[in-house]
């Protein structure tokens, strides 16, 4: 099954100065966000394979989206989450079916790599309700400078019988990072932790 | 004059397809760019501010080119434009007042002359706030189908001592505008009006 996208909507963030102080080079990240209808709205549905497929179809879509809102090559990534609102006629079960069986594969094909598990939210909401969507390092889960979140929300979804997608991809971890741990420097990066 | 130091650039752009009606043949696109900036009045009364305004000139050039730029980079496929502040809790709703002049002419000079008035919204609010952009033609106001707005918001800001700057442009009508009026095609382009 194709998703039926009614819109996407793309945020790119930069932070340049925190507390005053020059963030050099700036922090960005980038939330693709695609709005699509969900097929089993309303009803209980035992079989949700054709949620998973949409998933395998925007977990492509989505992390090229957001690559290209950086003007990086998708290995430049630094980090990367995934999250999904599930409209009021939905399960929190049909946002698992696109976020995990399947969408994690094609992000990692268009990042280059991809060796940790991408971290997720999920929740059911009306429009306009924000996602958390937070972020690790696409190698190592454990770099501590990494660990953040973006805030997306898009004012006129989901509706009632709407499902949004979200995945964020940075270039970079928060701003000013000091609180110790694995950098990203020490990444060995063959168990995706460290 | 005191410097502009901008902490976060937050970029958003909106493709839609459609919105329960026939699916677009061109994605209808609204895109809008904010800015964080230091107030440099906050915290006090300051009865001369008006220079600032110069001071913001470049900042609004920057702006409304890299909002073109995230449109597609050409100043022609712009057909809707607007824009608004939003004051952190420590200023005053006439600081945001002064991106009117650079905001407005910003878009104008970046676009290749435009004719009609910037509609604009503003408010004074914290962190999180929402605030609807109004949109409206480029060359004539009273075009209906393209009465619009775009909802922009940031989850940190505007702090109390901050204001979020935005420039708003669009690509077109409304996805199904139907509602009648003025229409793009019956401009006269003369007054910026019809």
């Amino acid at each position: 099954m194709k998703a039926k996208i009614r819109k996407i909507v793309t945020i790119v963030e930069e932070t340049r100065f925190e507390m005053g102080r020059a963030v050099e080079p700036p922090t960005r990240r980038a939330a693709a966000v695609a709005v699509i209808e969900n097929p089993f709205a309303g009803r209980y549905v035992e079989d949700l394979a054709p949620l998973i497929e949409i998933g395998e179809e925007l977990g492509e879509l989505l992390a090229s989206r957001a690559v290209a809102a950086l003007g990086i090559e998708g290995p430049r990534a630094e980090s990367y989450g995934k999250a999904a609102a599930v409209g009021e006629n939905g399960e929190l079960e049909h946002a698992a079916a696109i976020l995990h069986p399947k969408l994690g594969a094609p992000v990692r094909k268009v990042l280059g790599k991809g060796a940790a598990l991408i971290p997720s939210s999920k929740k059911r909401g009306g429009p306009g309700v924000a996602l958390d969507v937070p972020l690790g390092h696409k190698d190592a889960a454990f770099v501590r400078s990494h660990f953040d979140g973006m805030e997306v929300r898009i004012a006129d979804a989901p509706r009632a019988n709407e499902i949004v997608v979200a995945v964020a991809v940075t270039d970079s971890g928060r701003p000013l990072p000091r609180v110790g741990g694995l950098t990203k420097h020490e990444i060995k990066g063959i168990d995706g932790l460290r | 004059m005191p410097s502009v130091e901008v902490r976060k650039r937050v970029t958003i752009v909106e493709d839609i397809f459609h919105e329960g009606g026939p699916v677009a043949r061109t994605p209808y696109r609204r895109a809008a760019i904010l800015s964080v900036i230091k107030n440099p009045f906050a915290g006090r009364f300051v009865e001369e501010i008006v220079g600032f305004s110069e001071d913001l000139k470049p900042l609004g050039l920057e702006m409304a080119k890299a909002l073109i730029a995230a449109l597609g980079g050409d100043p022609k496929l712009i057909e809707g434009y607007g824009k608004g502040a939003i004051v952190g809790e420590a200023g005053e709703v006439e600081h945001g007042a002064l991106w009117h002049a650079p905001g407005g002419y910003a878009m104008r000079e970046a676009l290749g002359g435009a004719k009609a008035i910037v509609p604009s919204a503003k408010k004074v609010a914290g962190p999180g706030a929402r605030l609807d952009v109004p949109v409206t033609h480029i060359d004539a106001s009273y075009v209906r189908s393209h009465f619009d707005a775009i909802e922009v918001g940031i989850a940190d800001a505007p702090r109390a001592d901050e204001m979020l700057l935005v420039l708003a442009m669009t690509t077109g009508a409304r996805v199904h505008n139907r509602a009648g009026g003025l229409k793009a095609s019956e401009i006269k382009g003369l007054d910026g009006l019809r």
